[in-house]
């Protein structure tokens, strides 16, 4: 049953994302303007203020999300403002391509939105272009997001599941699963076992488990919304930057702040090699604190987004070609790396609370005599 | 390249929305949860140990219990042995006593009939007498019916008791 939900969620997901790119390939077309499908691309992977839901991609239906912007005091209004601004069309420096950005109106007025940014518009209201990056100041941008508001979706709906499958325990005690929480107990207990007992300190590990299963469930339940190509999913947000950044910023606080004088020692002062060495190390090993976590923030970001980016290439290549007789091969082909994609959802969470357990283990080992 | 560059504004929402997912599922998800699957697996643990416990001491209950039926069944035999024996011997002394029992009143029996018969005797020997003298009486009175006779019997007499 389980196996068949997934599929028609899949093949809802092929319906929907050909409509989308559909219809907003048509519009281009209608422009008398090439399918760029790296431009779909980048914008499906990335952030944006308002979530799409169909349509064309100017003018198609949108939530329009919420902007908060902290500039000399907080300014909110809602992103409606910003697209169905005022739309300007400036030459770039190379004549061929012109560059094109929206200015606010109503209460976003004085900001203009290029490429997903938020500028503050100069005295002449409007963009200051250096190539193709204006020049004017951003005010910080605070705004309910597109990736926020997956989080937000994303961090509820751990919550019910998980409270769910504590109050079944609450209520019944100490006896055998049933429902939802039969589901999810070998999961945990996994975490428990097979990620932190195996690789922390037996007597410490028990300290890092709700971090570690937090981390898990965080990347794993967030992977899984991102496969959904609409709302409440089709966000990339564990294929941000910012997000992985974040996670691996917490993993590597714990390992420091857990760090015992045999970790420290290592790291320092190297035991058992002659003092040059010693001294040749200490470098090496200060690096390696920050390469393990970026190397985490890199993994998760490169595999999420690598996923979405095949997925809608493998599309694109109906539209690419403009030929819908591409749909048999691409959207068996799309099929496939969605369904590696659950796996991979899994596995990436997986490997991010296995790796920060293991540094985590390496941080409160204590010295072997 | 702004794929690649972090976002304040995410940044610090993905921070406040973790953060509290971690302070909530700590606190109300993963403690309880934990605490059940522990306690299970230590009742599970606990039960097995039991299990194993029980069956022990149901071997050595049951080697108990042979070992008592093995005594019952030794003390049976003594017991039956002991009353056979009681009874062997309470037949052994009736048999002893009933033959004393029936010597004596054999030997009363023949004692009796040897004074029965000795007065028997003594009557007859009586008798005997009586008679004999009453024959005696009778053959002297015939033998005294004349005086030849009485002198040839008183010479006879002194011949006899000269004799003797």
């Amino acid at each position: 049953m389980q196996h068949f939900s997934k599929l028609s969620i899949f093949m809802r997901k092929v319906t929907i994302l050909l409509l989308f790119i559909g219809i907003s390939g048509f519009s281009f077309a209608n422009k008398e303007k090439e399918f760029n499908v790296s431009e779909m691309i980048m914008h499906h992977i990335k952030d944006a203020h308002e979530w799409h839901l169909y349509g064309p991609e100017h003018g198609g239906t949108s939530i329009y999300l919420p902007v908060i912007l902290m500039d000399n005091g907080l300014k909110t209004f809602s992103s409606k403002h910003l697209y169905h601004g005022e739309s300007v069309e400036v030459a770039g420096k190379e004549q061929e391509i012109s560059l094109h950005y929206v200015k606010g109106v109503g209460p976003a007025s004085g900001y203009a939105l290029y490429h997903e940014e938020i500028y503050k518009l100069n005295g002449a209201g409007e963009l200051q272009f250096d190539g193709e990056h204006p020049h004017n100041p951003q005010p910080l941008d605070f705004s309910i997001t597109k990736n926020v508001m997956s989080l937000l979706m994303g961090a509820f709906l751990i919550l019910i599941v998980m409270f769910s499958v504590a109050k079944f325990y609450r209520k019944n005690g100490a006896v055998a699963p049933k429902g939802i929480a039969k589901f999810f107990e070998p999961i945990i207990v996994m975490v428990r076992d097979d990620i932190a007992k195996e690789n922390i300190n037996e007597h410490k590990y028990k300290k890092y488990v709700p971090y570690l299963l937090t981390i898990f469930f965080f990347i794993w339940f967030n992977n899984m919304l991102g496969l959904i190509p609409f709302l409440p999913g089709g966000a990339n947000l564990t294929g941000n930057i910012t997000v992985t950044l974040f996670l691996s910023v917490c993993t590597l606080l714990v390992t420091l702040f857990s760090g015992n004088k045999n970790y420290w020692g290592h790291i320092f002062w190297m035991p058992g090699i002659p003092v040059p060495m010693k001294i040749f190390m200490m470098p090496i090993e200060i690096i390696g604190i920050f390469t393990k976590p970026f190397a985490l923030m890199i993994r998760l970001f490169a595999n999420i987004t690598a996923g979405h980016i095949i997925v809608l290439a493998l599309i694109g290549l109906i539209f690419i070609n403009k030929n819908i007789a591409w749909a048999g091969l691409s959207v068996p082909m799309a099929l496939f790396i969605s369904v590696l994609e659950i796996l991979v959802a899994f596995l990436q969470g997986f490997l991010f609370a296995m790796l920060s357990a293991l540094f985590i283990g390496a941080a409160v080992e204590e010295a072997h005599h | 390249m702004d794929l690649i560059l972090p976002d304040l504004g995410l940044l610090f929402w993905t921070g406040i929305v973790f953060c509290c997912l971690l302070f909530l599922l700590a606190k109300f998800a993963w403690k309880p949860i934990l605490n059940a699957v522990n306690a299970r697996e230590q009742k599970i643990a606990e039960s097995l140990e039991l299990a194993v416990k029980t069956q022990a001491e149901m071997k050595a209950l049951k080697a108990e219990n042979d070992q008592i039926l093995k005594e019952a069944r030794a003390e049976r035999d003594n017991i039956l042995k002991e009353a056979k024996d009681a009874a062997n011997h309470m037949i052994e002394d009736a048999k002893t006593k009933s033959k004393v029992e029936a010597q004596k009143i054999v030997e009363a029996a023949r004692l009796n009939i040897n004074s029965e018969k000795a007065a028997a005797i003594a009557e007859i020997k009586t008798h005997v007498a009586t008679l004999a003298i009453e024959i005696a009486e009778k053959v002297v009175r015939g033998e005294l019916a004349s005086d030849e006779k009485q002198k040839a019997l008183a010479e006879k007499l002194a011949g006899d008791i000269q004799m003797n």
